[in-house]
């Protein structure tokens, strides 16, 4: 009787009790089936293990067990609010391993594809983040307009708002009609104005400064030796995009720059997200002017029966979250021997304890808006 | 000035409540079952089976090949072949699946059923409104409920369908045009070696005969579509 009463070492009443709790996997915060294991010293986190697996779908396995064309459309549930990217990131892998070439047409049809993308994912994102935050409603309606008239262009485009399945090895699906590109002009040209109210509508809050400034700092040295990357890496002052260092597709015909922060706190991840949507419109309206005519897709290309010679290739982009990596090893079948996802947002989640130690509660909420995860990424 | 943001954001809902009056960036709501807004042509959802004319049994383009059985990424399609043929638009004789379900509950609408058959039978159906009380029998699609006359498909994507269209009449003609050669060529042997008994086939009729019923002659065409 009297041992089962007997408190465990780890409580110590002078100071106050240490309570375990569980956040999640149902939390509305966590964006999804994610539990954060928190130890609260009052209200002060002191031990953070974050729990994810229980949106583990195999997808490597399955892609590993199917054609090479049949993965594109599961790459498209990965990341599931920024398919495009996801399609890219995988078709730069498979084209790397058999020595695809790219027309000029879909390179930049690809750009556009991917920055709307981002300009979605960050819009969203920041929507999400305040809505955490407590701003109930407004800020994530006006983000969700806007990326609303994004996803409407991608449906007419691909078919589908969310589940593209628009790239193919050596090019596109379908060839975008001119009307679908004045779409995108018009739309493109209203887009600097949503980002200037945005900012507006929320940066020099007083009350979002005090909850985000020196809120879940991730020095520049952690985020580095974490492999953390995208725009969280960025925040913490590292020179690193993957567009700038990799020049994939035509991105060096673009001229834009890469924003950075120098706190690392969740108020420059928050700005990060503003400012890279600026940039991406930027991209969009340089890609928009110069696109050339001409074909979408080799037609020589075998979509159907690829077949690799044996190989392994890594293609990786700068997804919204990250440097999205597809590693592939091929043994001349037709399907890949081995398909591995580097999944930006599984990996910029593990400093998430870190960044958390020491705050509040109500703040890991917010450190997690901030770090921009989605759970299809994190389990695959 | 402390609030001084506070206030600047609230600026912005006040210009975002009062243009959502007069302009419609502003105000994208739409009132979902009563109002609805028309889908791009590109929509898609969930694959179905064209049939050319009236009958779907005879008419049905499928000729049970199996590509997209095999490519379907969840192998949500399940075919089984017939024994017996029937002919094709050309007028060749093919077989024609005997039992073509789709599992609608396993299927993504990723298209690759479509961008992979060879014989343009089957499309993406836009109809979205689909929730049933039967979770099981309700969600399998069996080839009777699949199959939709290309008057539907012209219908829901109009551009997409008359591409297809052409594509098929100059199909038809090829085939026609080298039936014709082949028969005029075997006519021209026939008349060349007219001295020599022969048993050769007399139902084989005149170039012209080829036409309407569908009786296929002999030579037909060895590819009917390309890829």
């Amino acid at each position: 009787m009297s041992e089962t009463m007997t408190a465990p070492e780890t409580l110590d009443f002078e100071r106050g009790e240490i309570m375990e709790m569980s956040m999640g996997p149902h939390h509305p915060s966590t964006h999804g089936v994610f539990r954060m294991d928190v130890r609260l010293e009052g209200e002060r986190v002191v031990r953070l293990k974050p729990v994810f697996g229980y949106l583990h779908r195999n997808h490597e396995k399955i892609a590993e067990n199917g054609a090479y064309l049949s993965a594109i459309p599961y790459t498209d549930r990965l990341d599931y609010l920024c398919s495009m990217t996801n399609n890219w990131g995988y078709v730069l892998a498979v084209e790397k391993l058999a020595g695809i070439a790219v027309p000029e047409r879909a390179e930049y049809l690809r750009v556009i594809v991917a920055e709307l993308t981002r300009f979605q994912n960050h819009a969203g994102l920041v929507g999400f983040m305040l809505q955490d935050m407590g701003a109930s409603g407004t800020p994530l309606m006006y983000a969700f307009r806007e990326r609303e008239k994004v996803l409407d262009l991608f449906e007419s485009l691909t078919g589908a708002r969310m589940m593209c399945n628009y790239m193919r090895f050596g090019g596109l699906r379908v060839d975008a009609s001119a009307v679908w590109l004045d779409e995108v002009r018009d739309l493109v040209g209203r887009l600097p104005r949503f980002v200037d109210e945005f900012e507006n509508l929320l940066r020099a809050n007083e009350i979002l400064m005090a909850r985000t400034q020196n809120v879940g700092v991730l020095s520049r040295e952690l985020a580095v030796n974490a492999g953390v990357t995208g725009p969280m890496l960025r925040a913490s002052g590292v020179n690193y995009d993957i567009r700038k260092v990799d020049k994939y597709g035509v991105y060096d015909r673009f001229s834009f720059r890469v924003p950075m922060g120098e706190h690392g706190d969740t108020y420059d991840r928050y700005m990060m997200r503003i400012l890279e949507m600026r940039e991406t419109v930027k991209i969009l309206e340089q890609a928009l002017r110069d696109i050339p005519g001409g074909p979408v897709i080799d037609p020589k290309v075998r979509l159907r029966g690829l077949r690799p010679k044996a190989g392994e290739a890594y293609g990786r982009i700068e997804s919204p979250k990250g440097e999205l990596g597809f590693f592939l090893i091929s043994d001349g079948t037709g399907n890949p021997y081995r398909y591995r996802v580097r999944p930006p947002s599984m990996i910029n989640l593990t400093v998430l304890e870190d960044m958390c130690l020491g705050e509040n509660i109500a703040d890991t909420v917010i450190i997690l808006g901030s770090v921009d995860i989605v759970l299809g990424e994190v389990d695959r | 000035m402390l609030g001084e943001g506070i206030i600047q954001g609230l600026v912005e809902t006040a210009r975002n409540f009062f243009g959502s009056y007069v302009e419609k960036d502003r105000l994208t709501t739409v009132q979902y079952p009563e109002e609805r807004l028309p889908l791009p042509e590109a929509s898609r959802v969930f694959p179905f089976l064209l049939y050319d004319g009236t009958d779907p049994e005879a008419g049905l383009r499928c000729v049970a090949c199996q590509i997209c059985e095999k490519e379907c990424p969840p192998r949500c399609i399940h075919i089984e072949k017939s024994k017996d043929k029937k002919p094709d638009f050309v007028g060749k004789p093919q077989a024609y699946p005997a039992v073509f379900n789709i599992d609608v509950s396993v299927c993504m609408s990723c298209q690759i059923c479509v961008e992979v058959c060879p014989f343009d039978a089957i499309r993406m159906d836009k109809q979205f409104e689909l929730s049933t009380t039967d979770r099981f029998g309700g969600l399998l699609w069996t080839k009777e409920e699949l199959a939709k006359p290309n008057e539907y498909y012209k219908k829901i994507h109009p551009v997409e369908a008359a591409e297809t269209d052409e594509r098929r009449v100059k199909e038809l003609a090829d085939a026609r045009a080298k039936a014709a050669a082949a028969e005029a060529a075997a006519k021209a042997k026939a008349a060349a070696a007219e001295s020599k008994p022969t048993y050769q086939n007399q139902g084989h009729g005149a170039p012209g005969s080829t036409e309407g019923n569908g009786a296929a002659p002999k030579p037909a065409v060895d590819k009917v579509t390309p890829q």
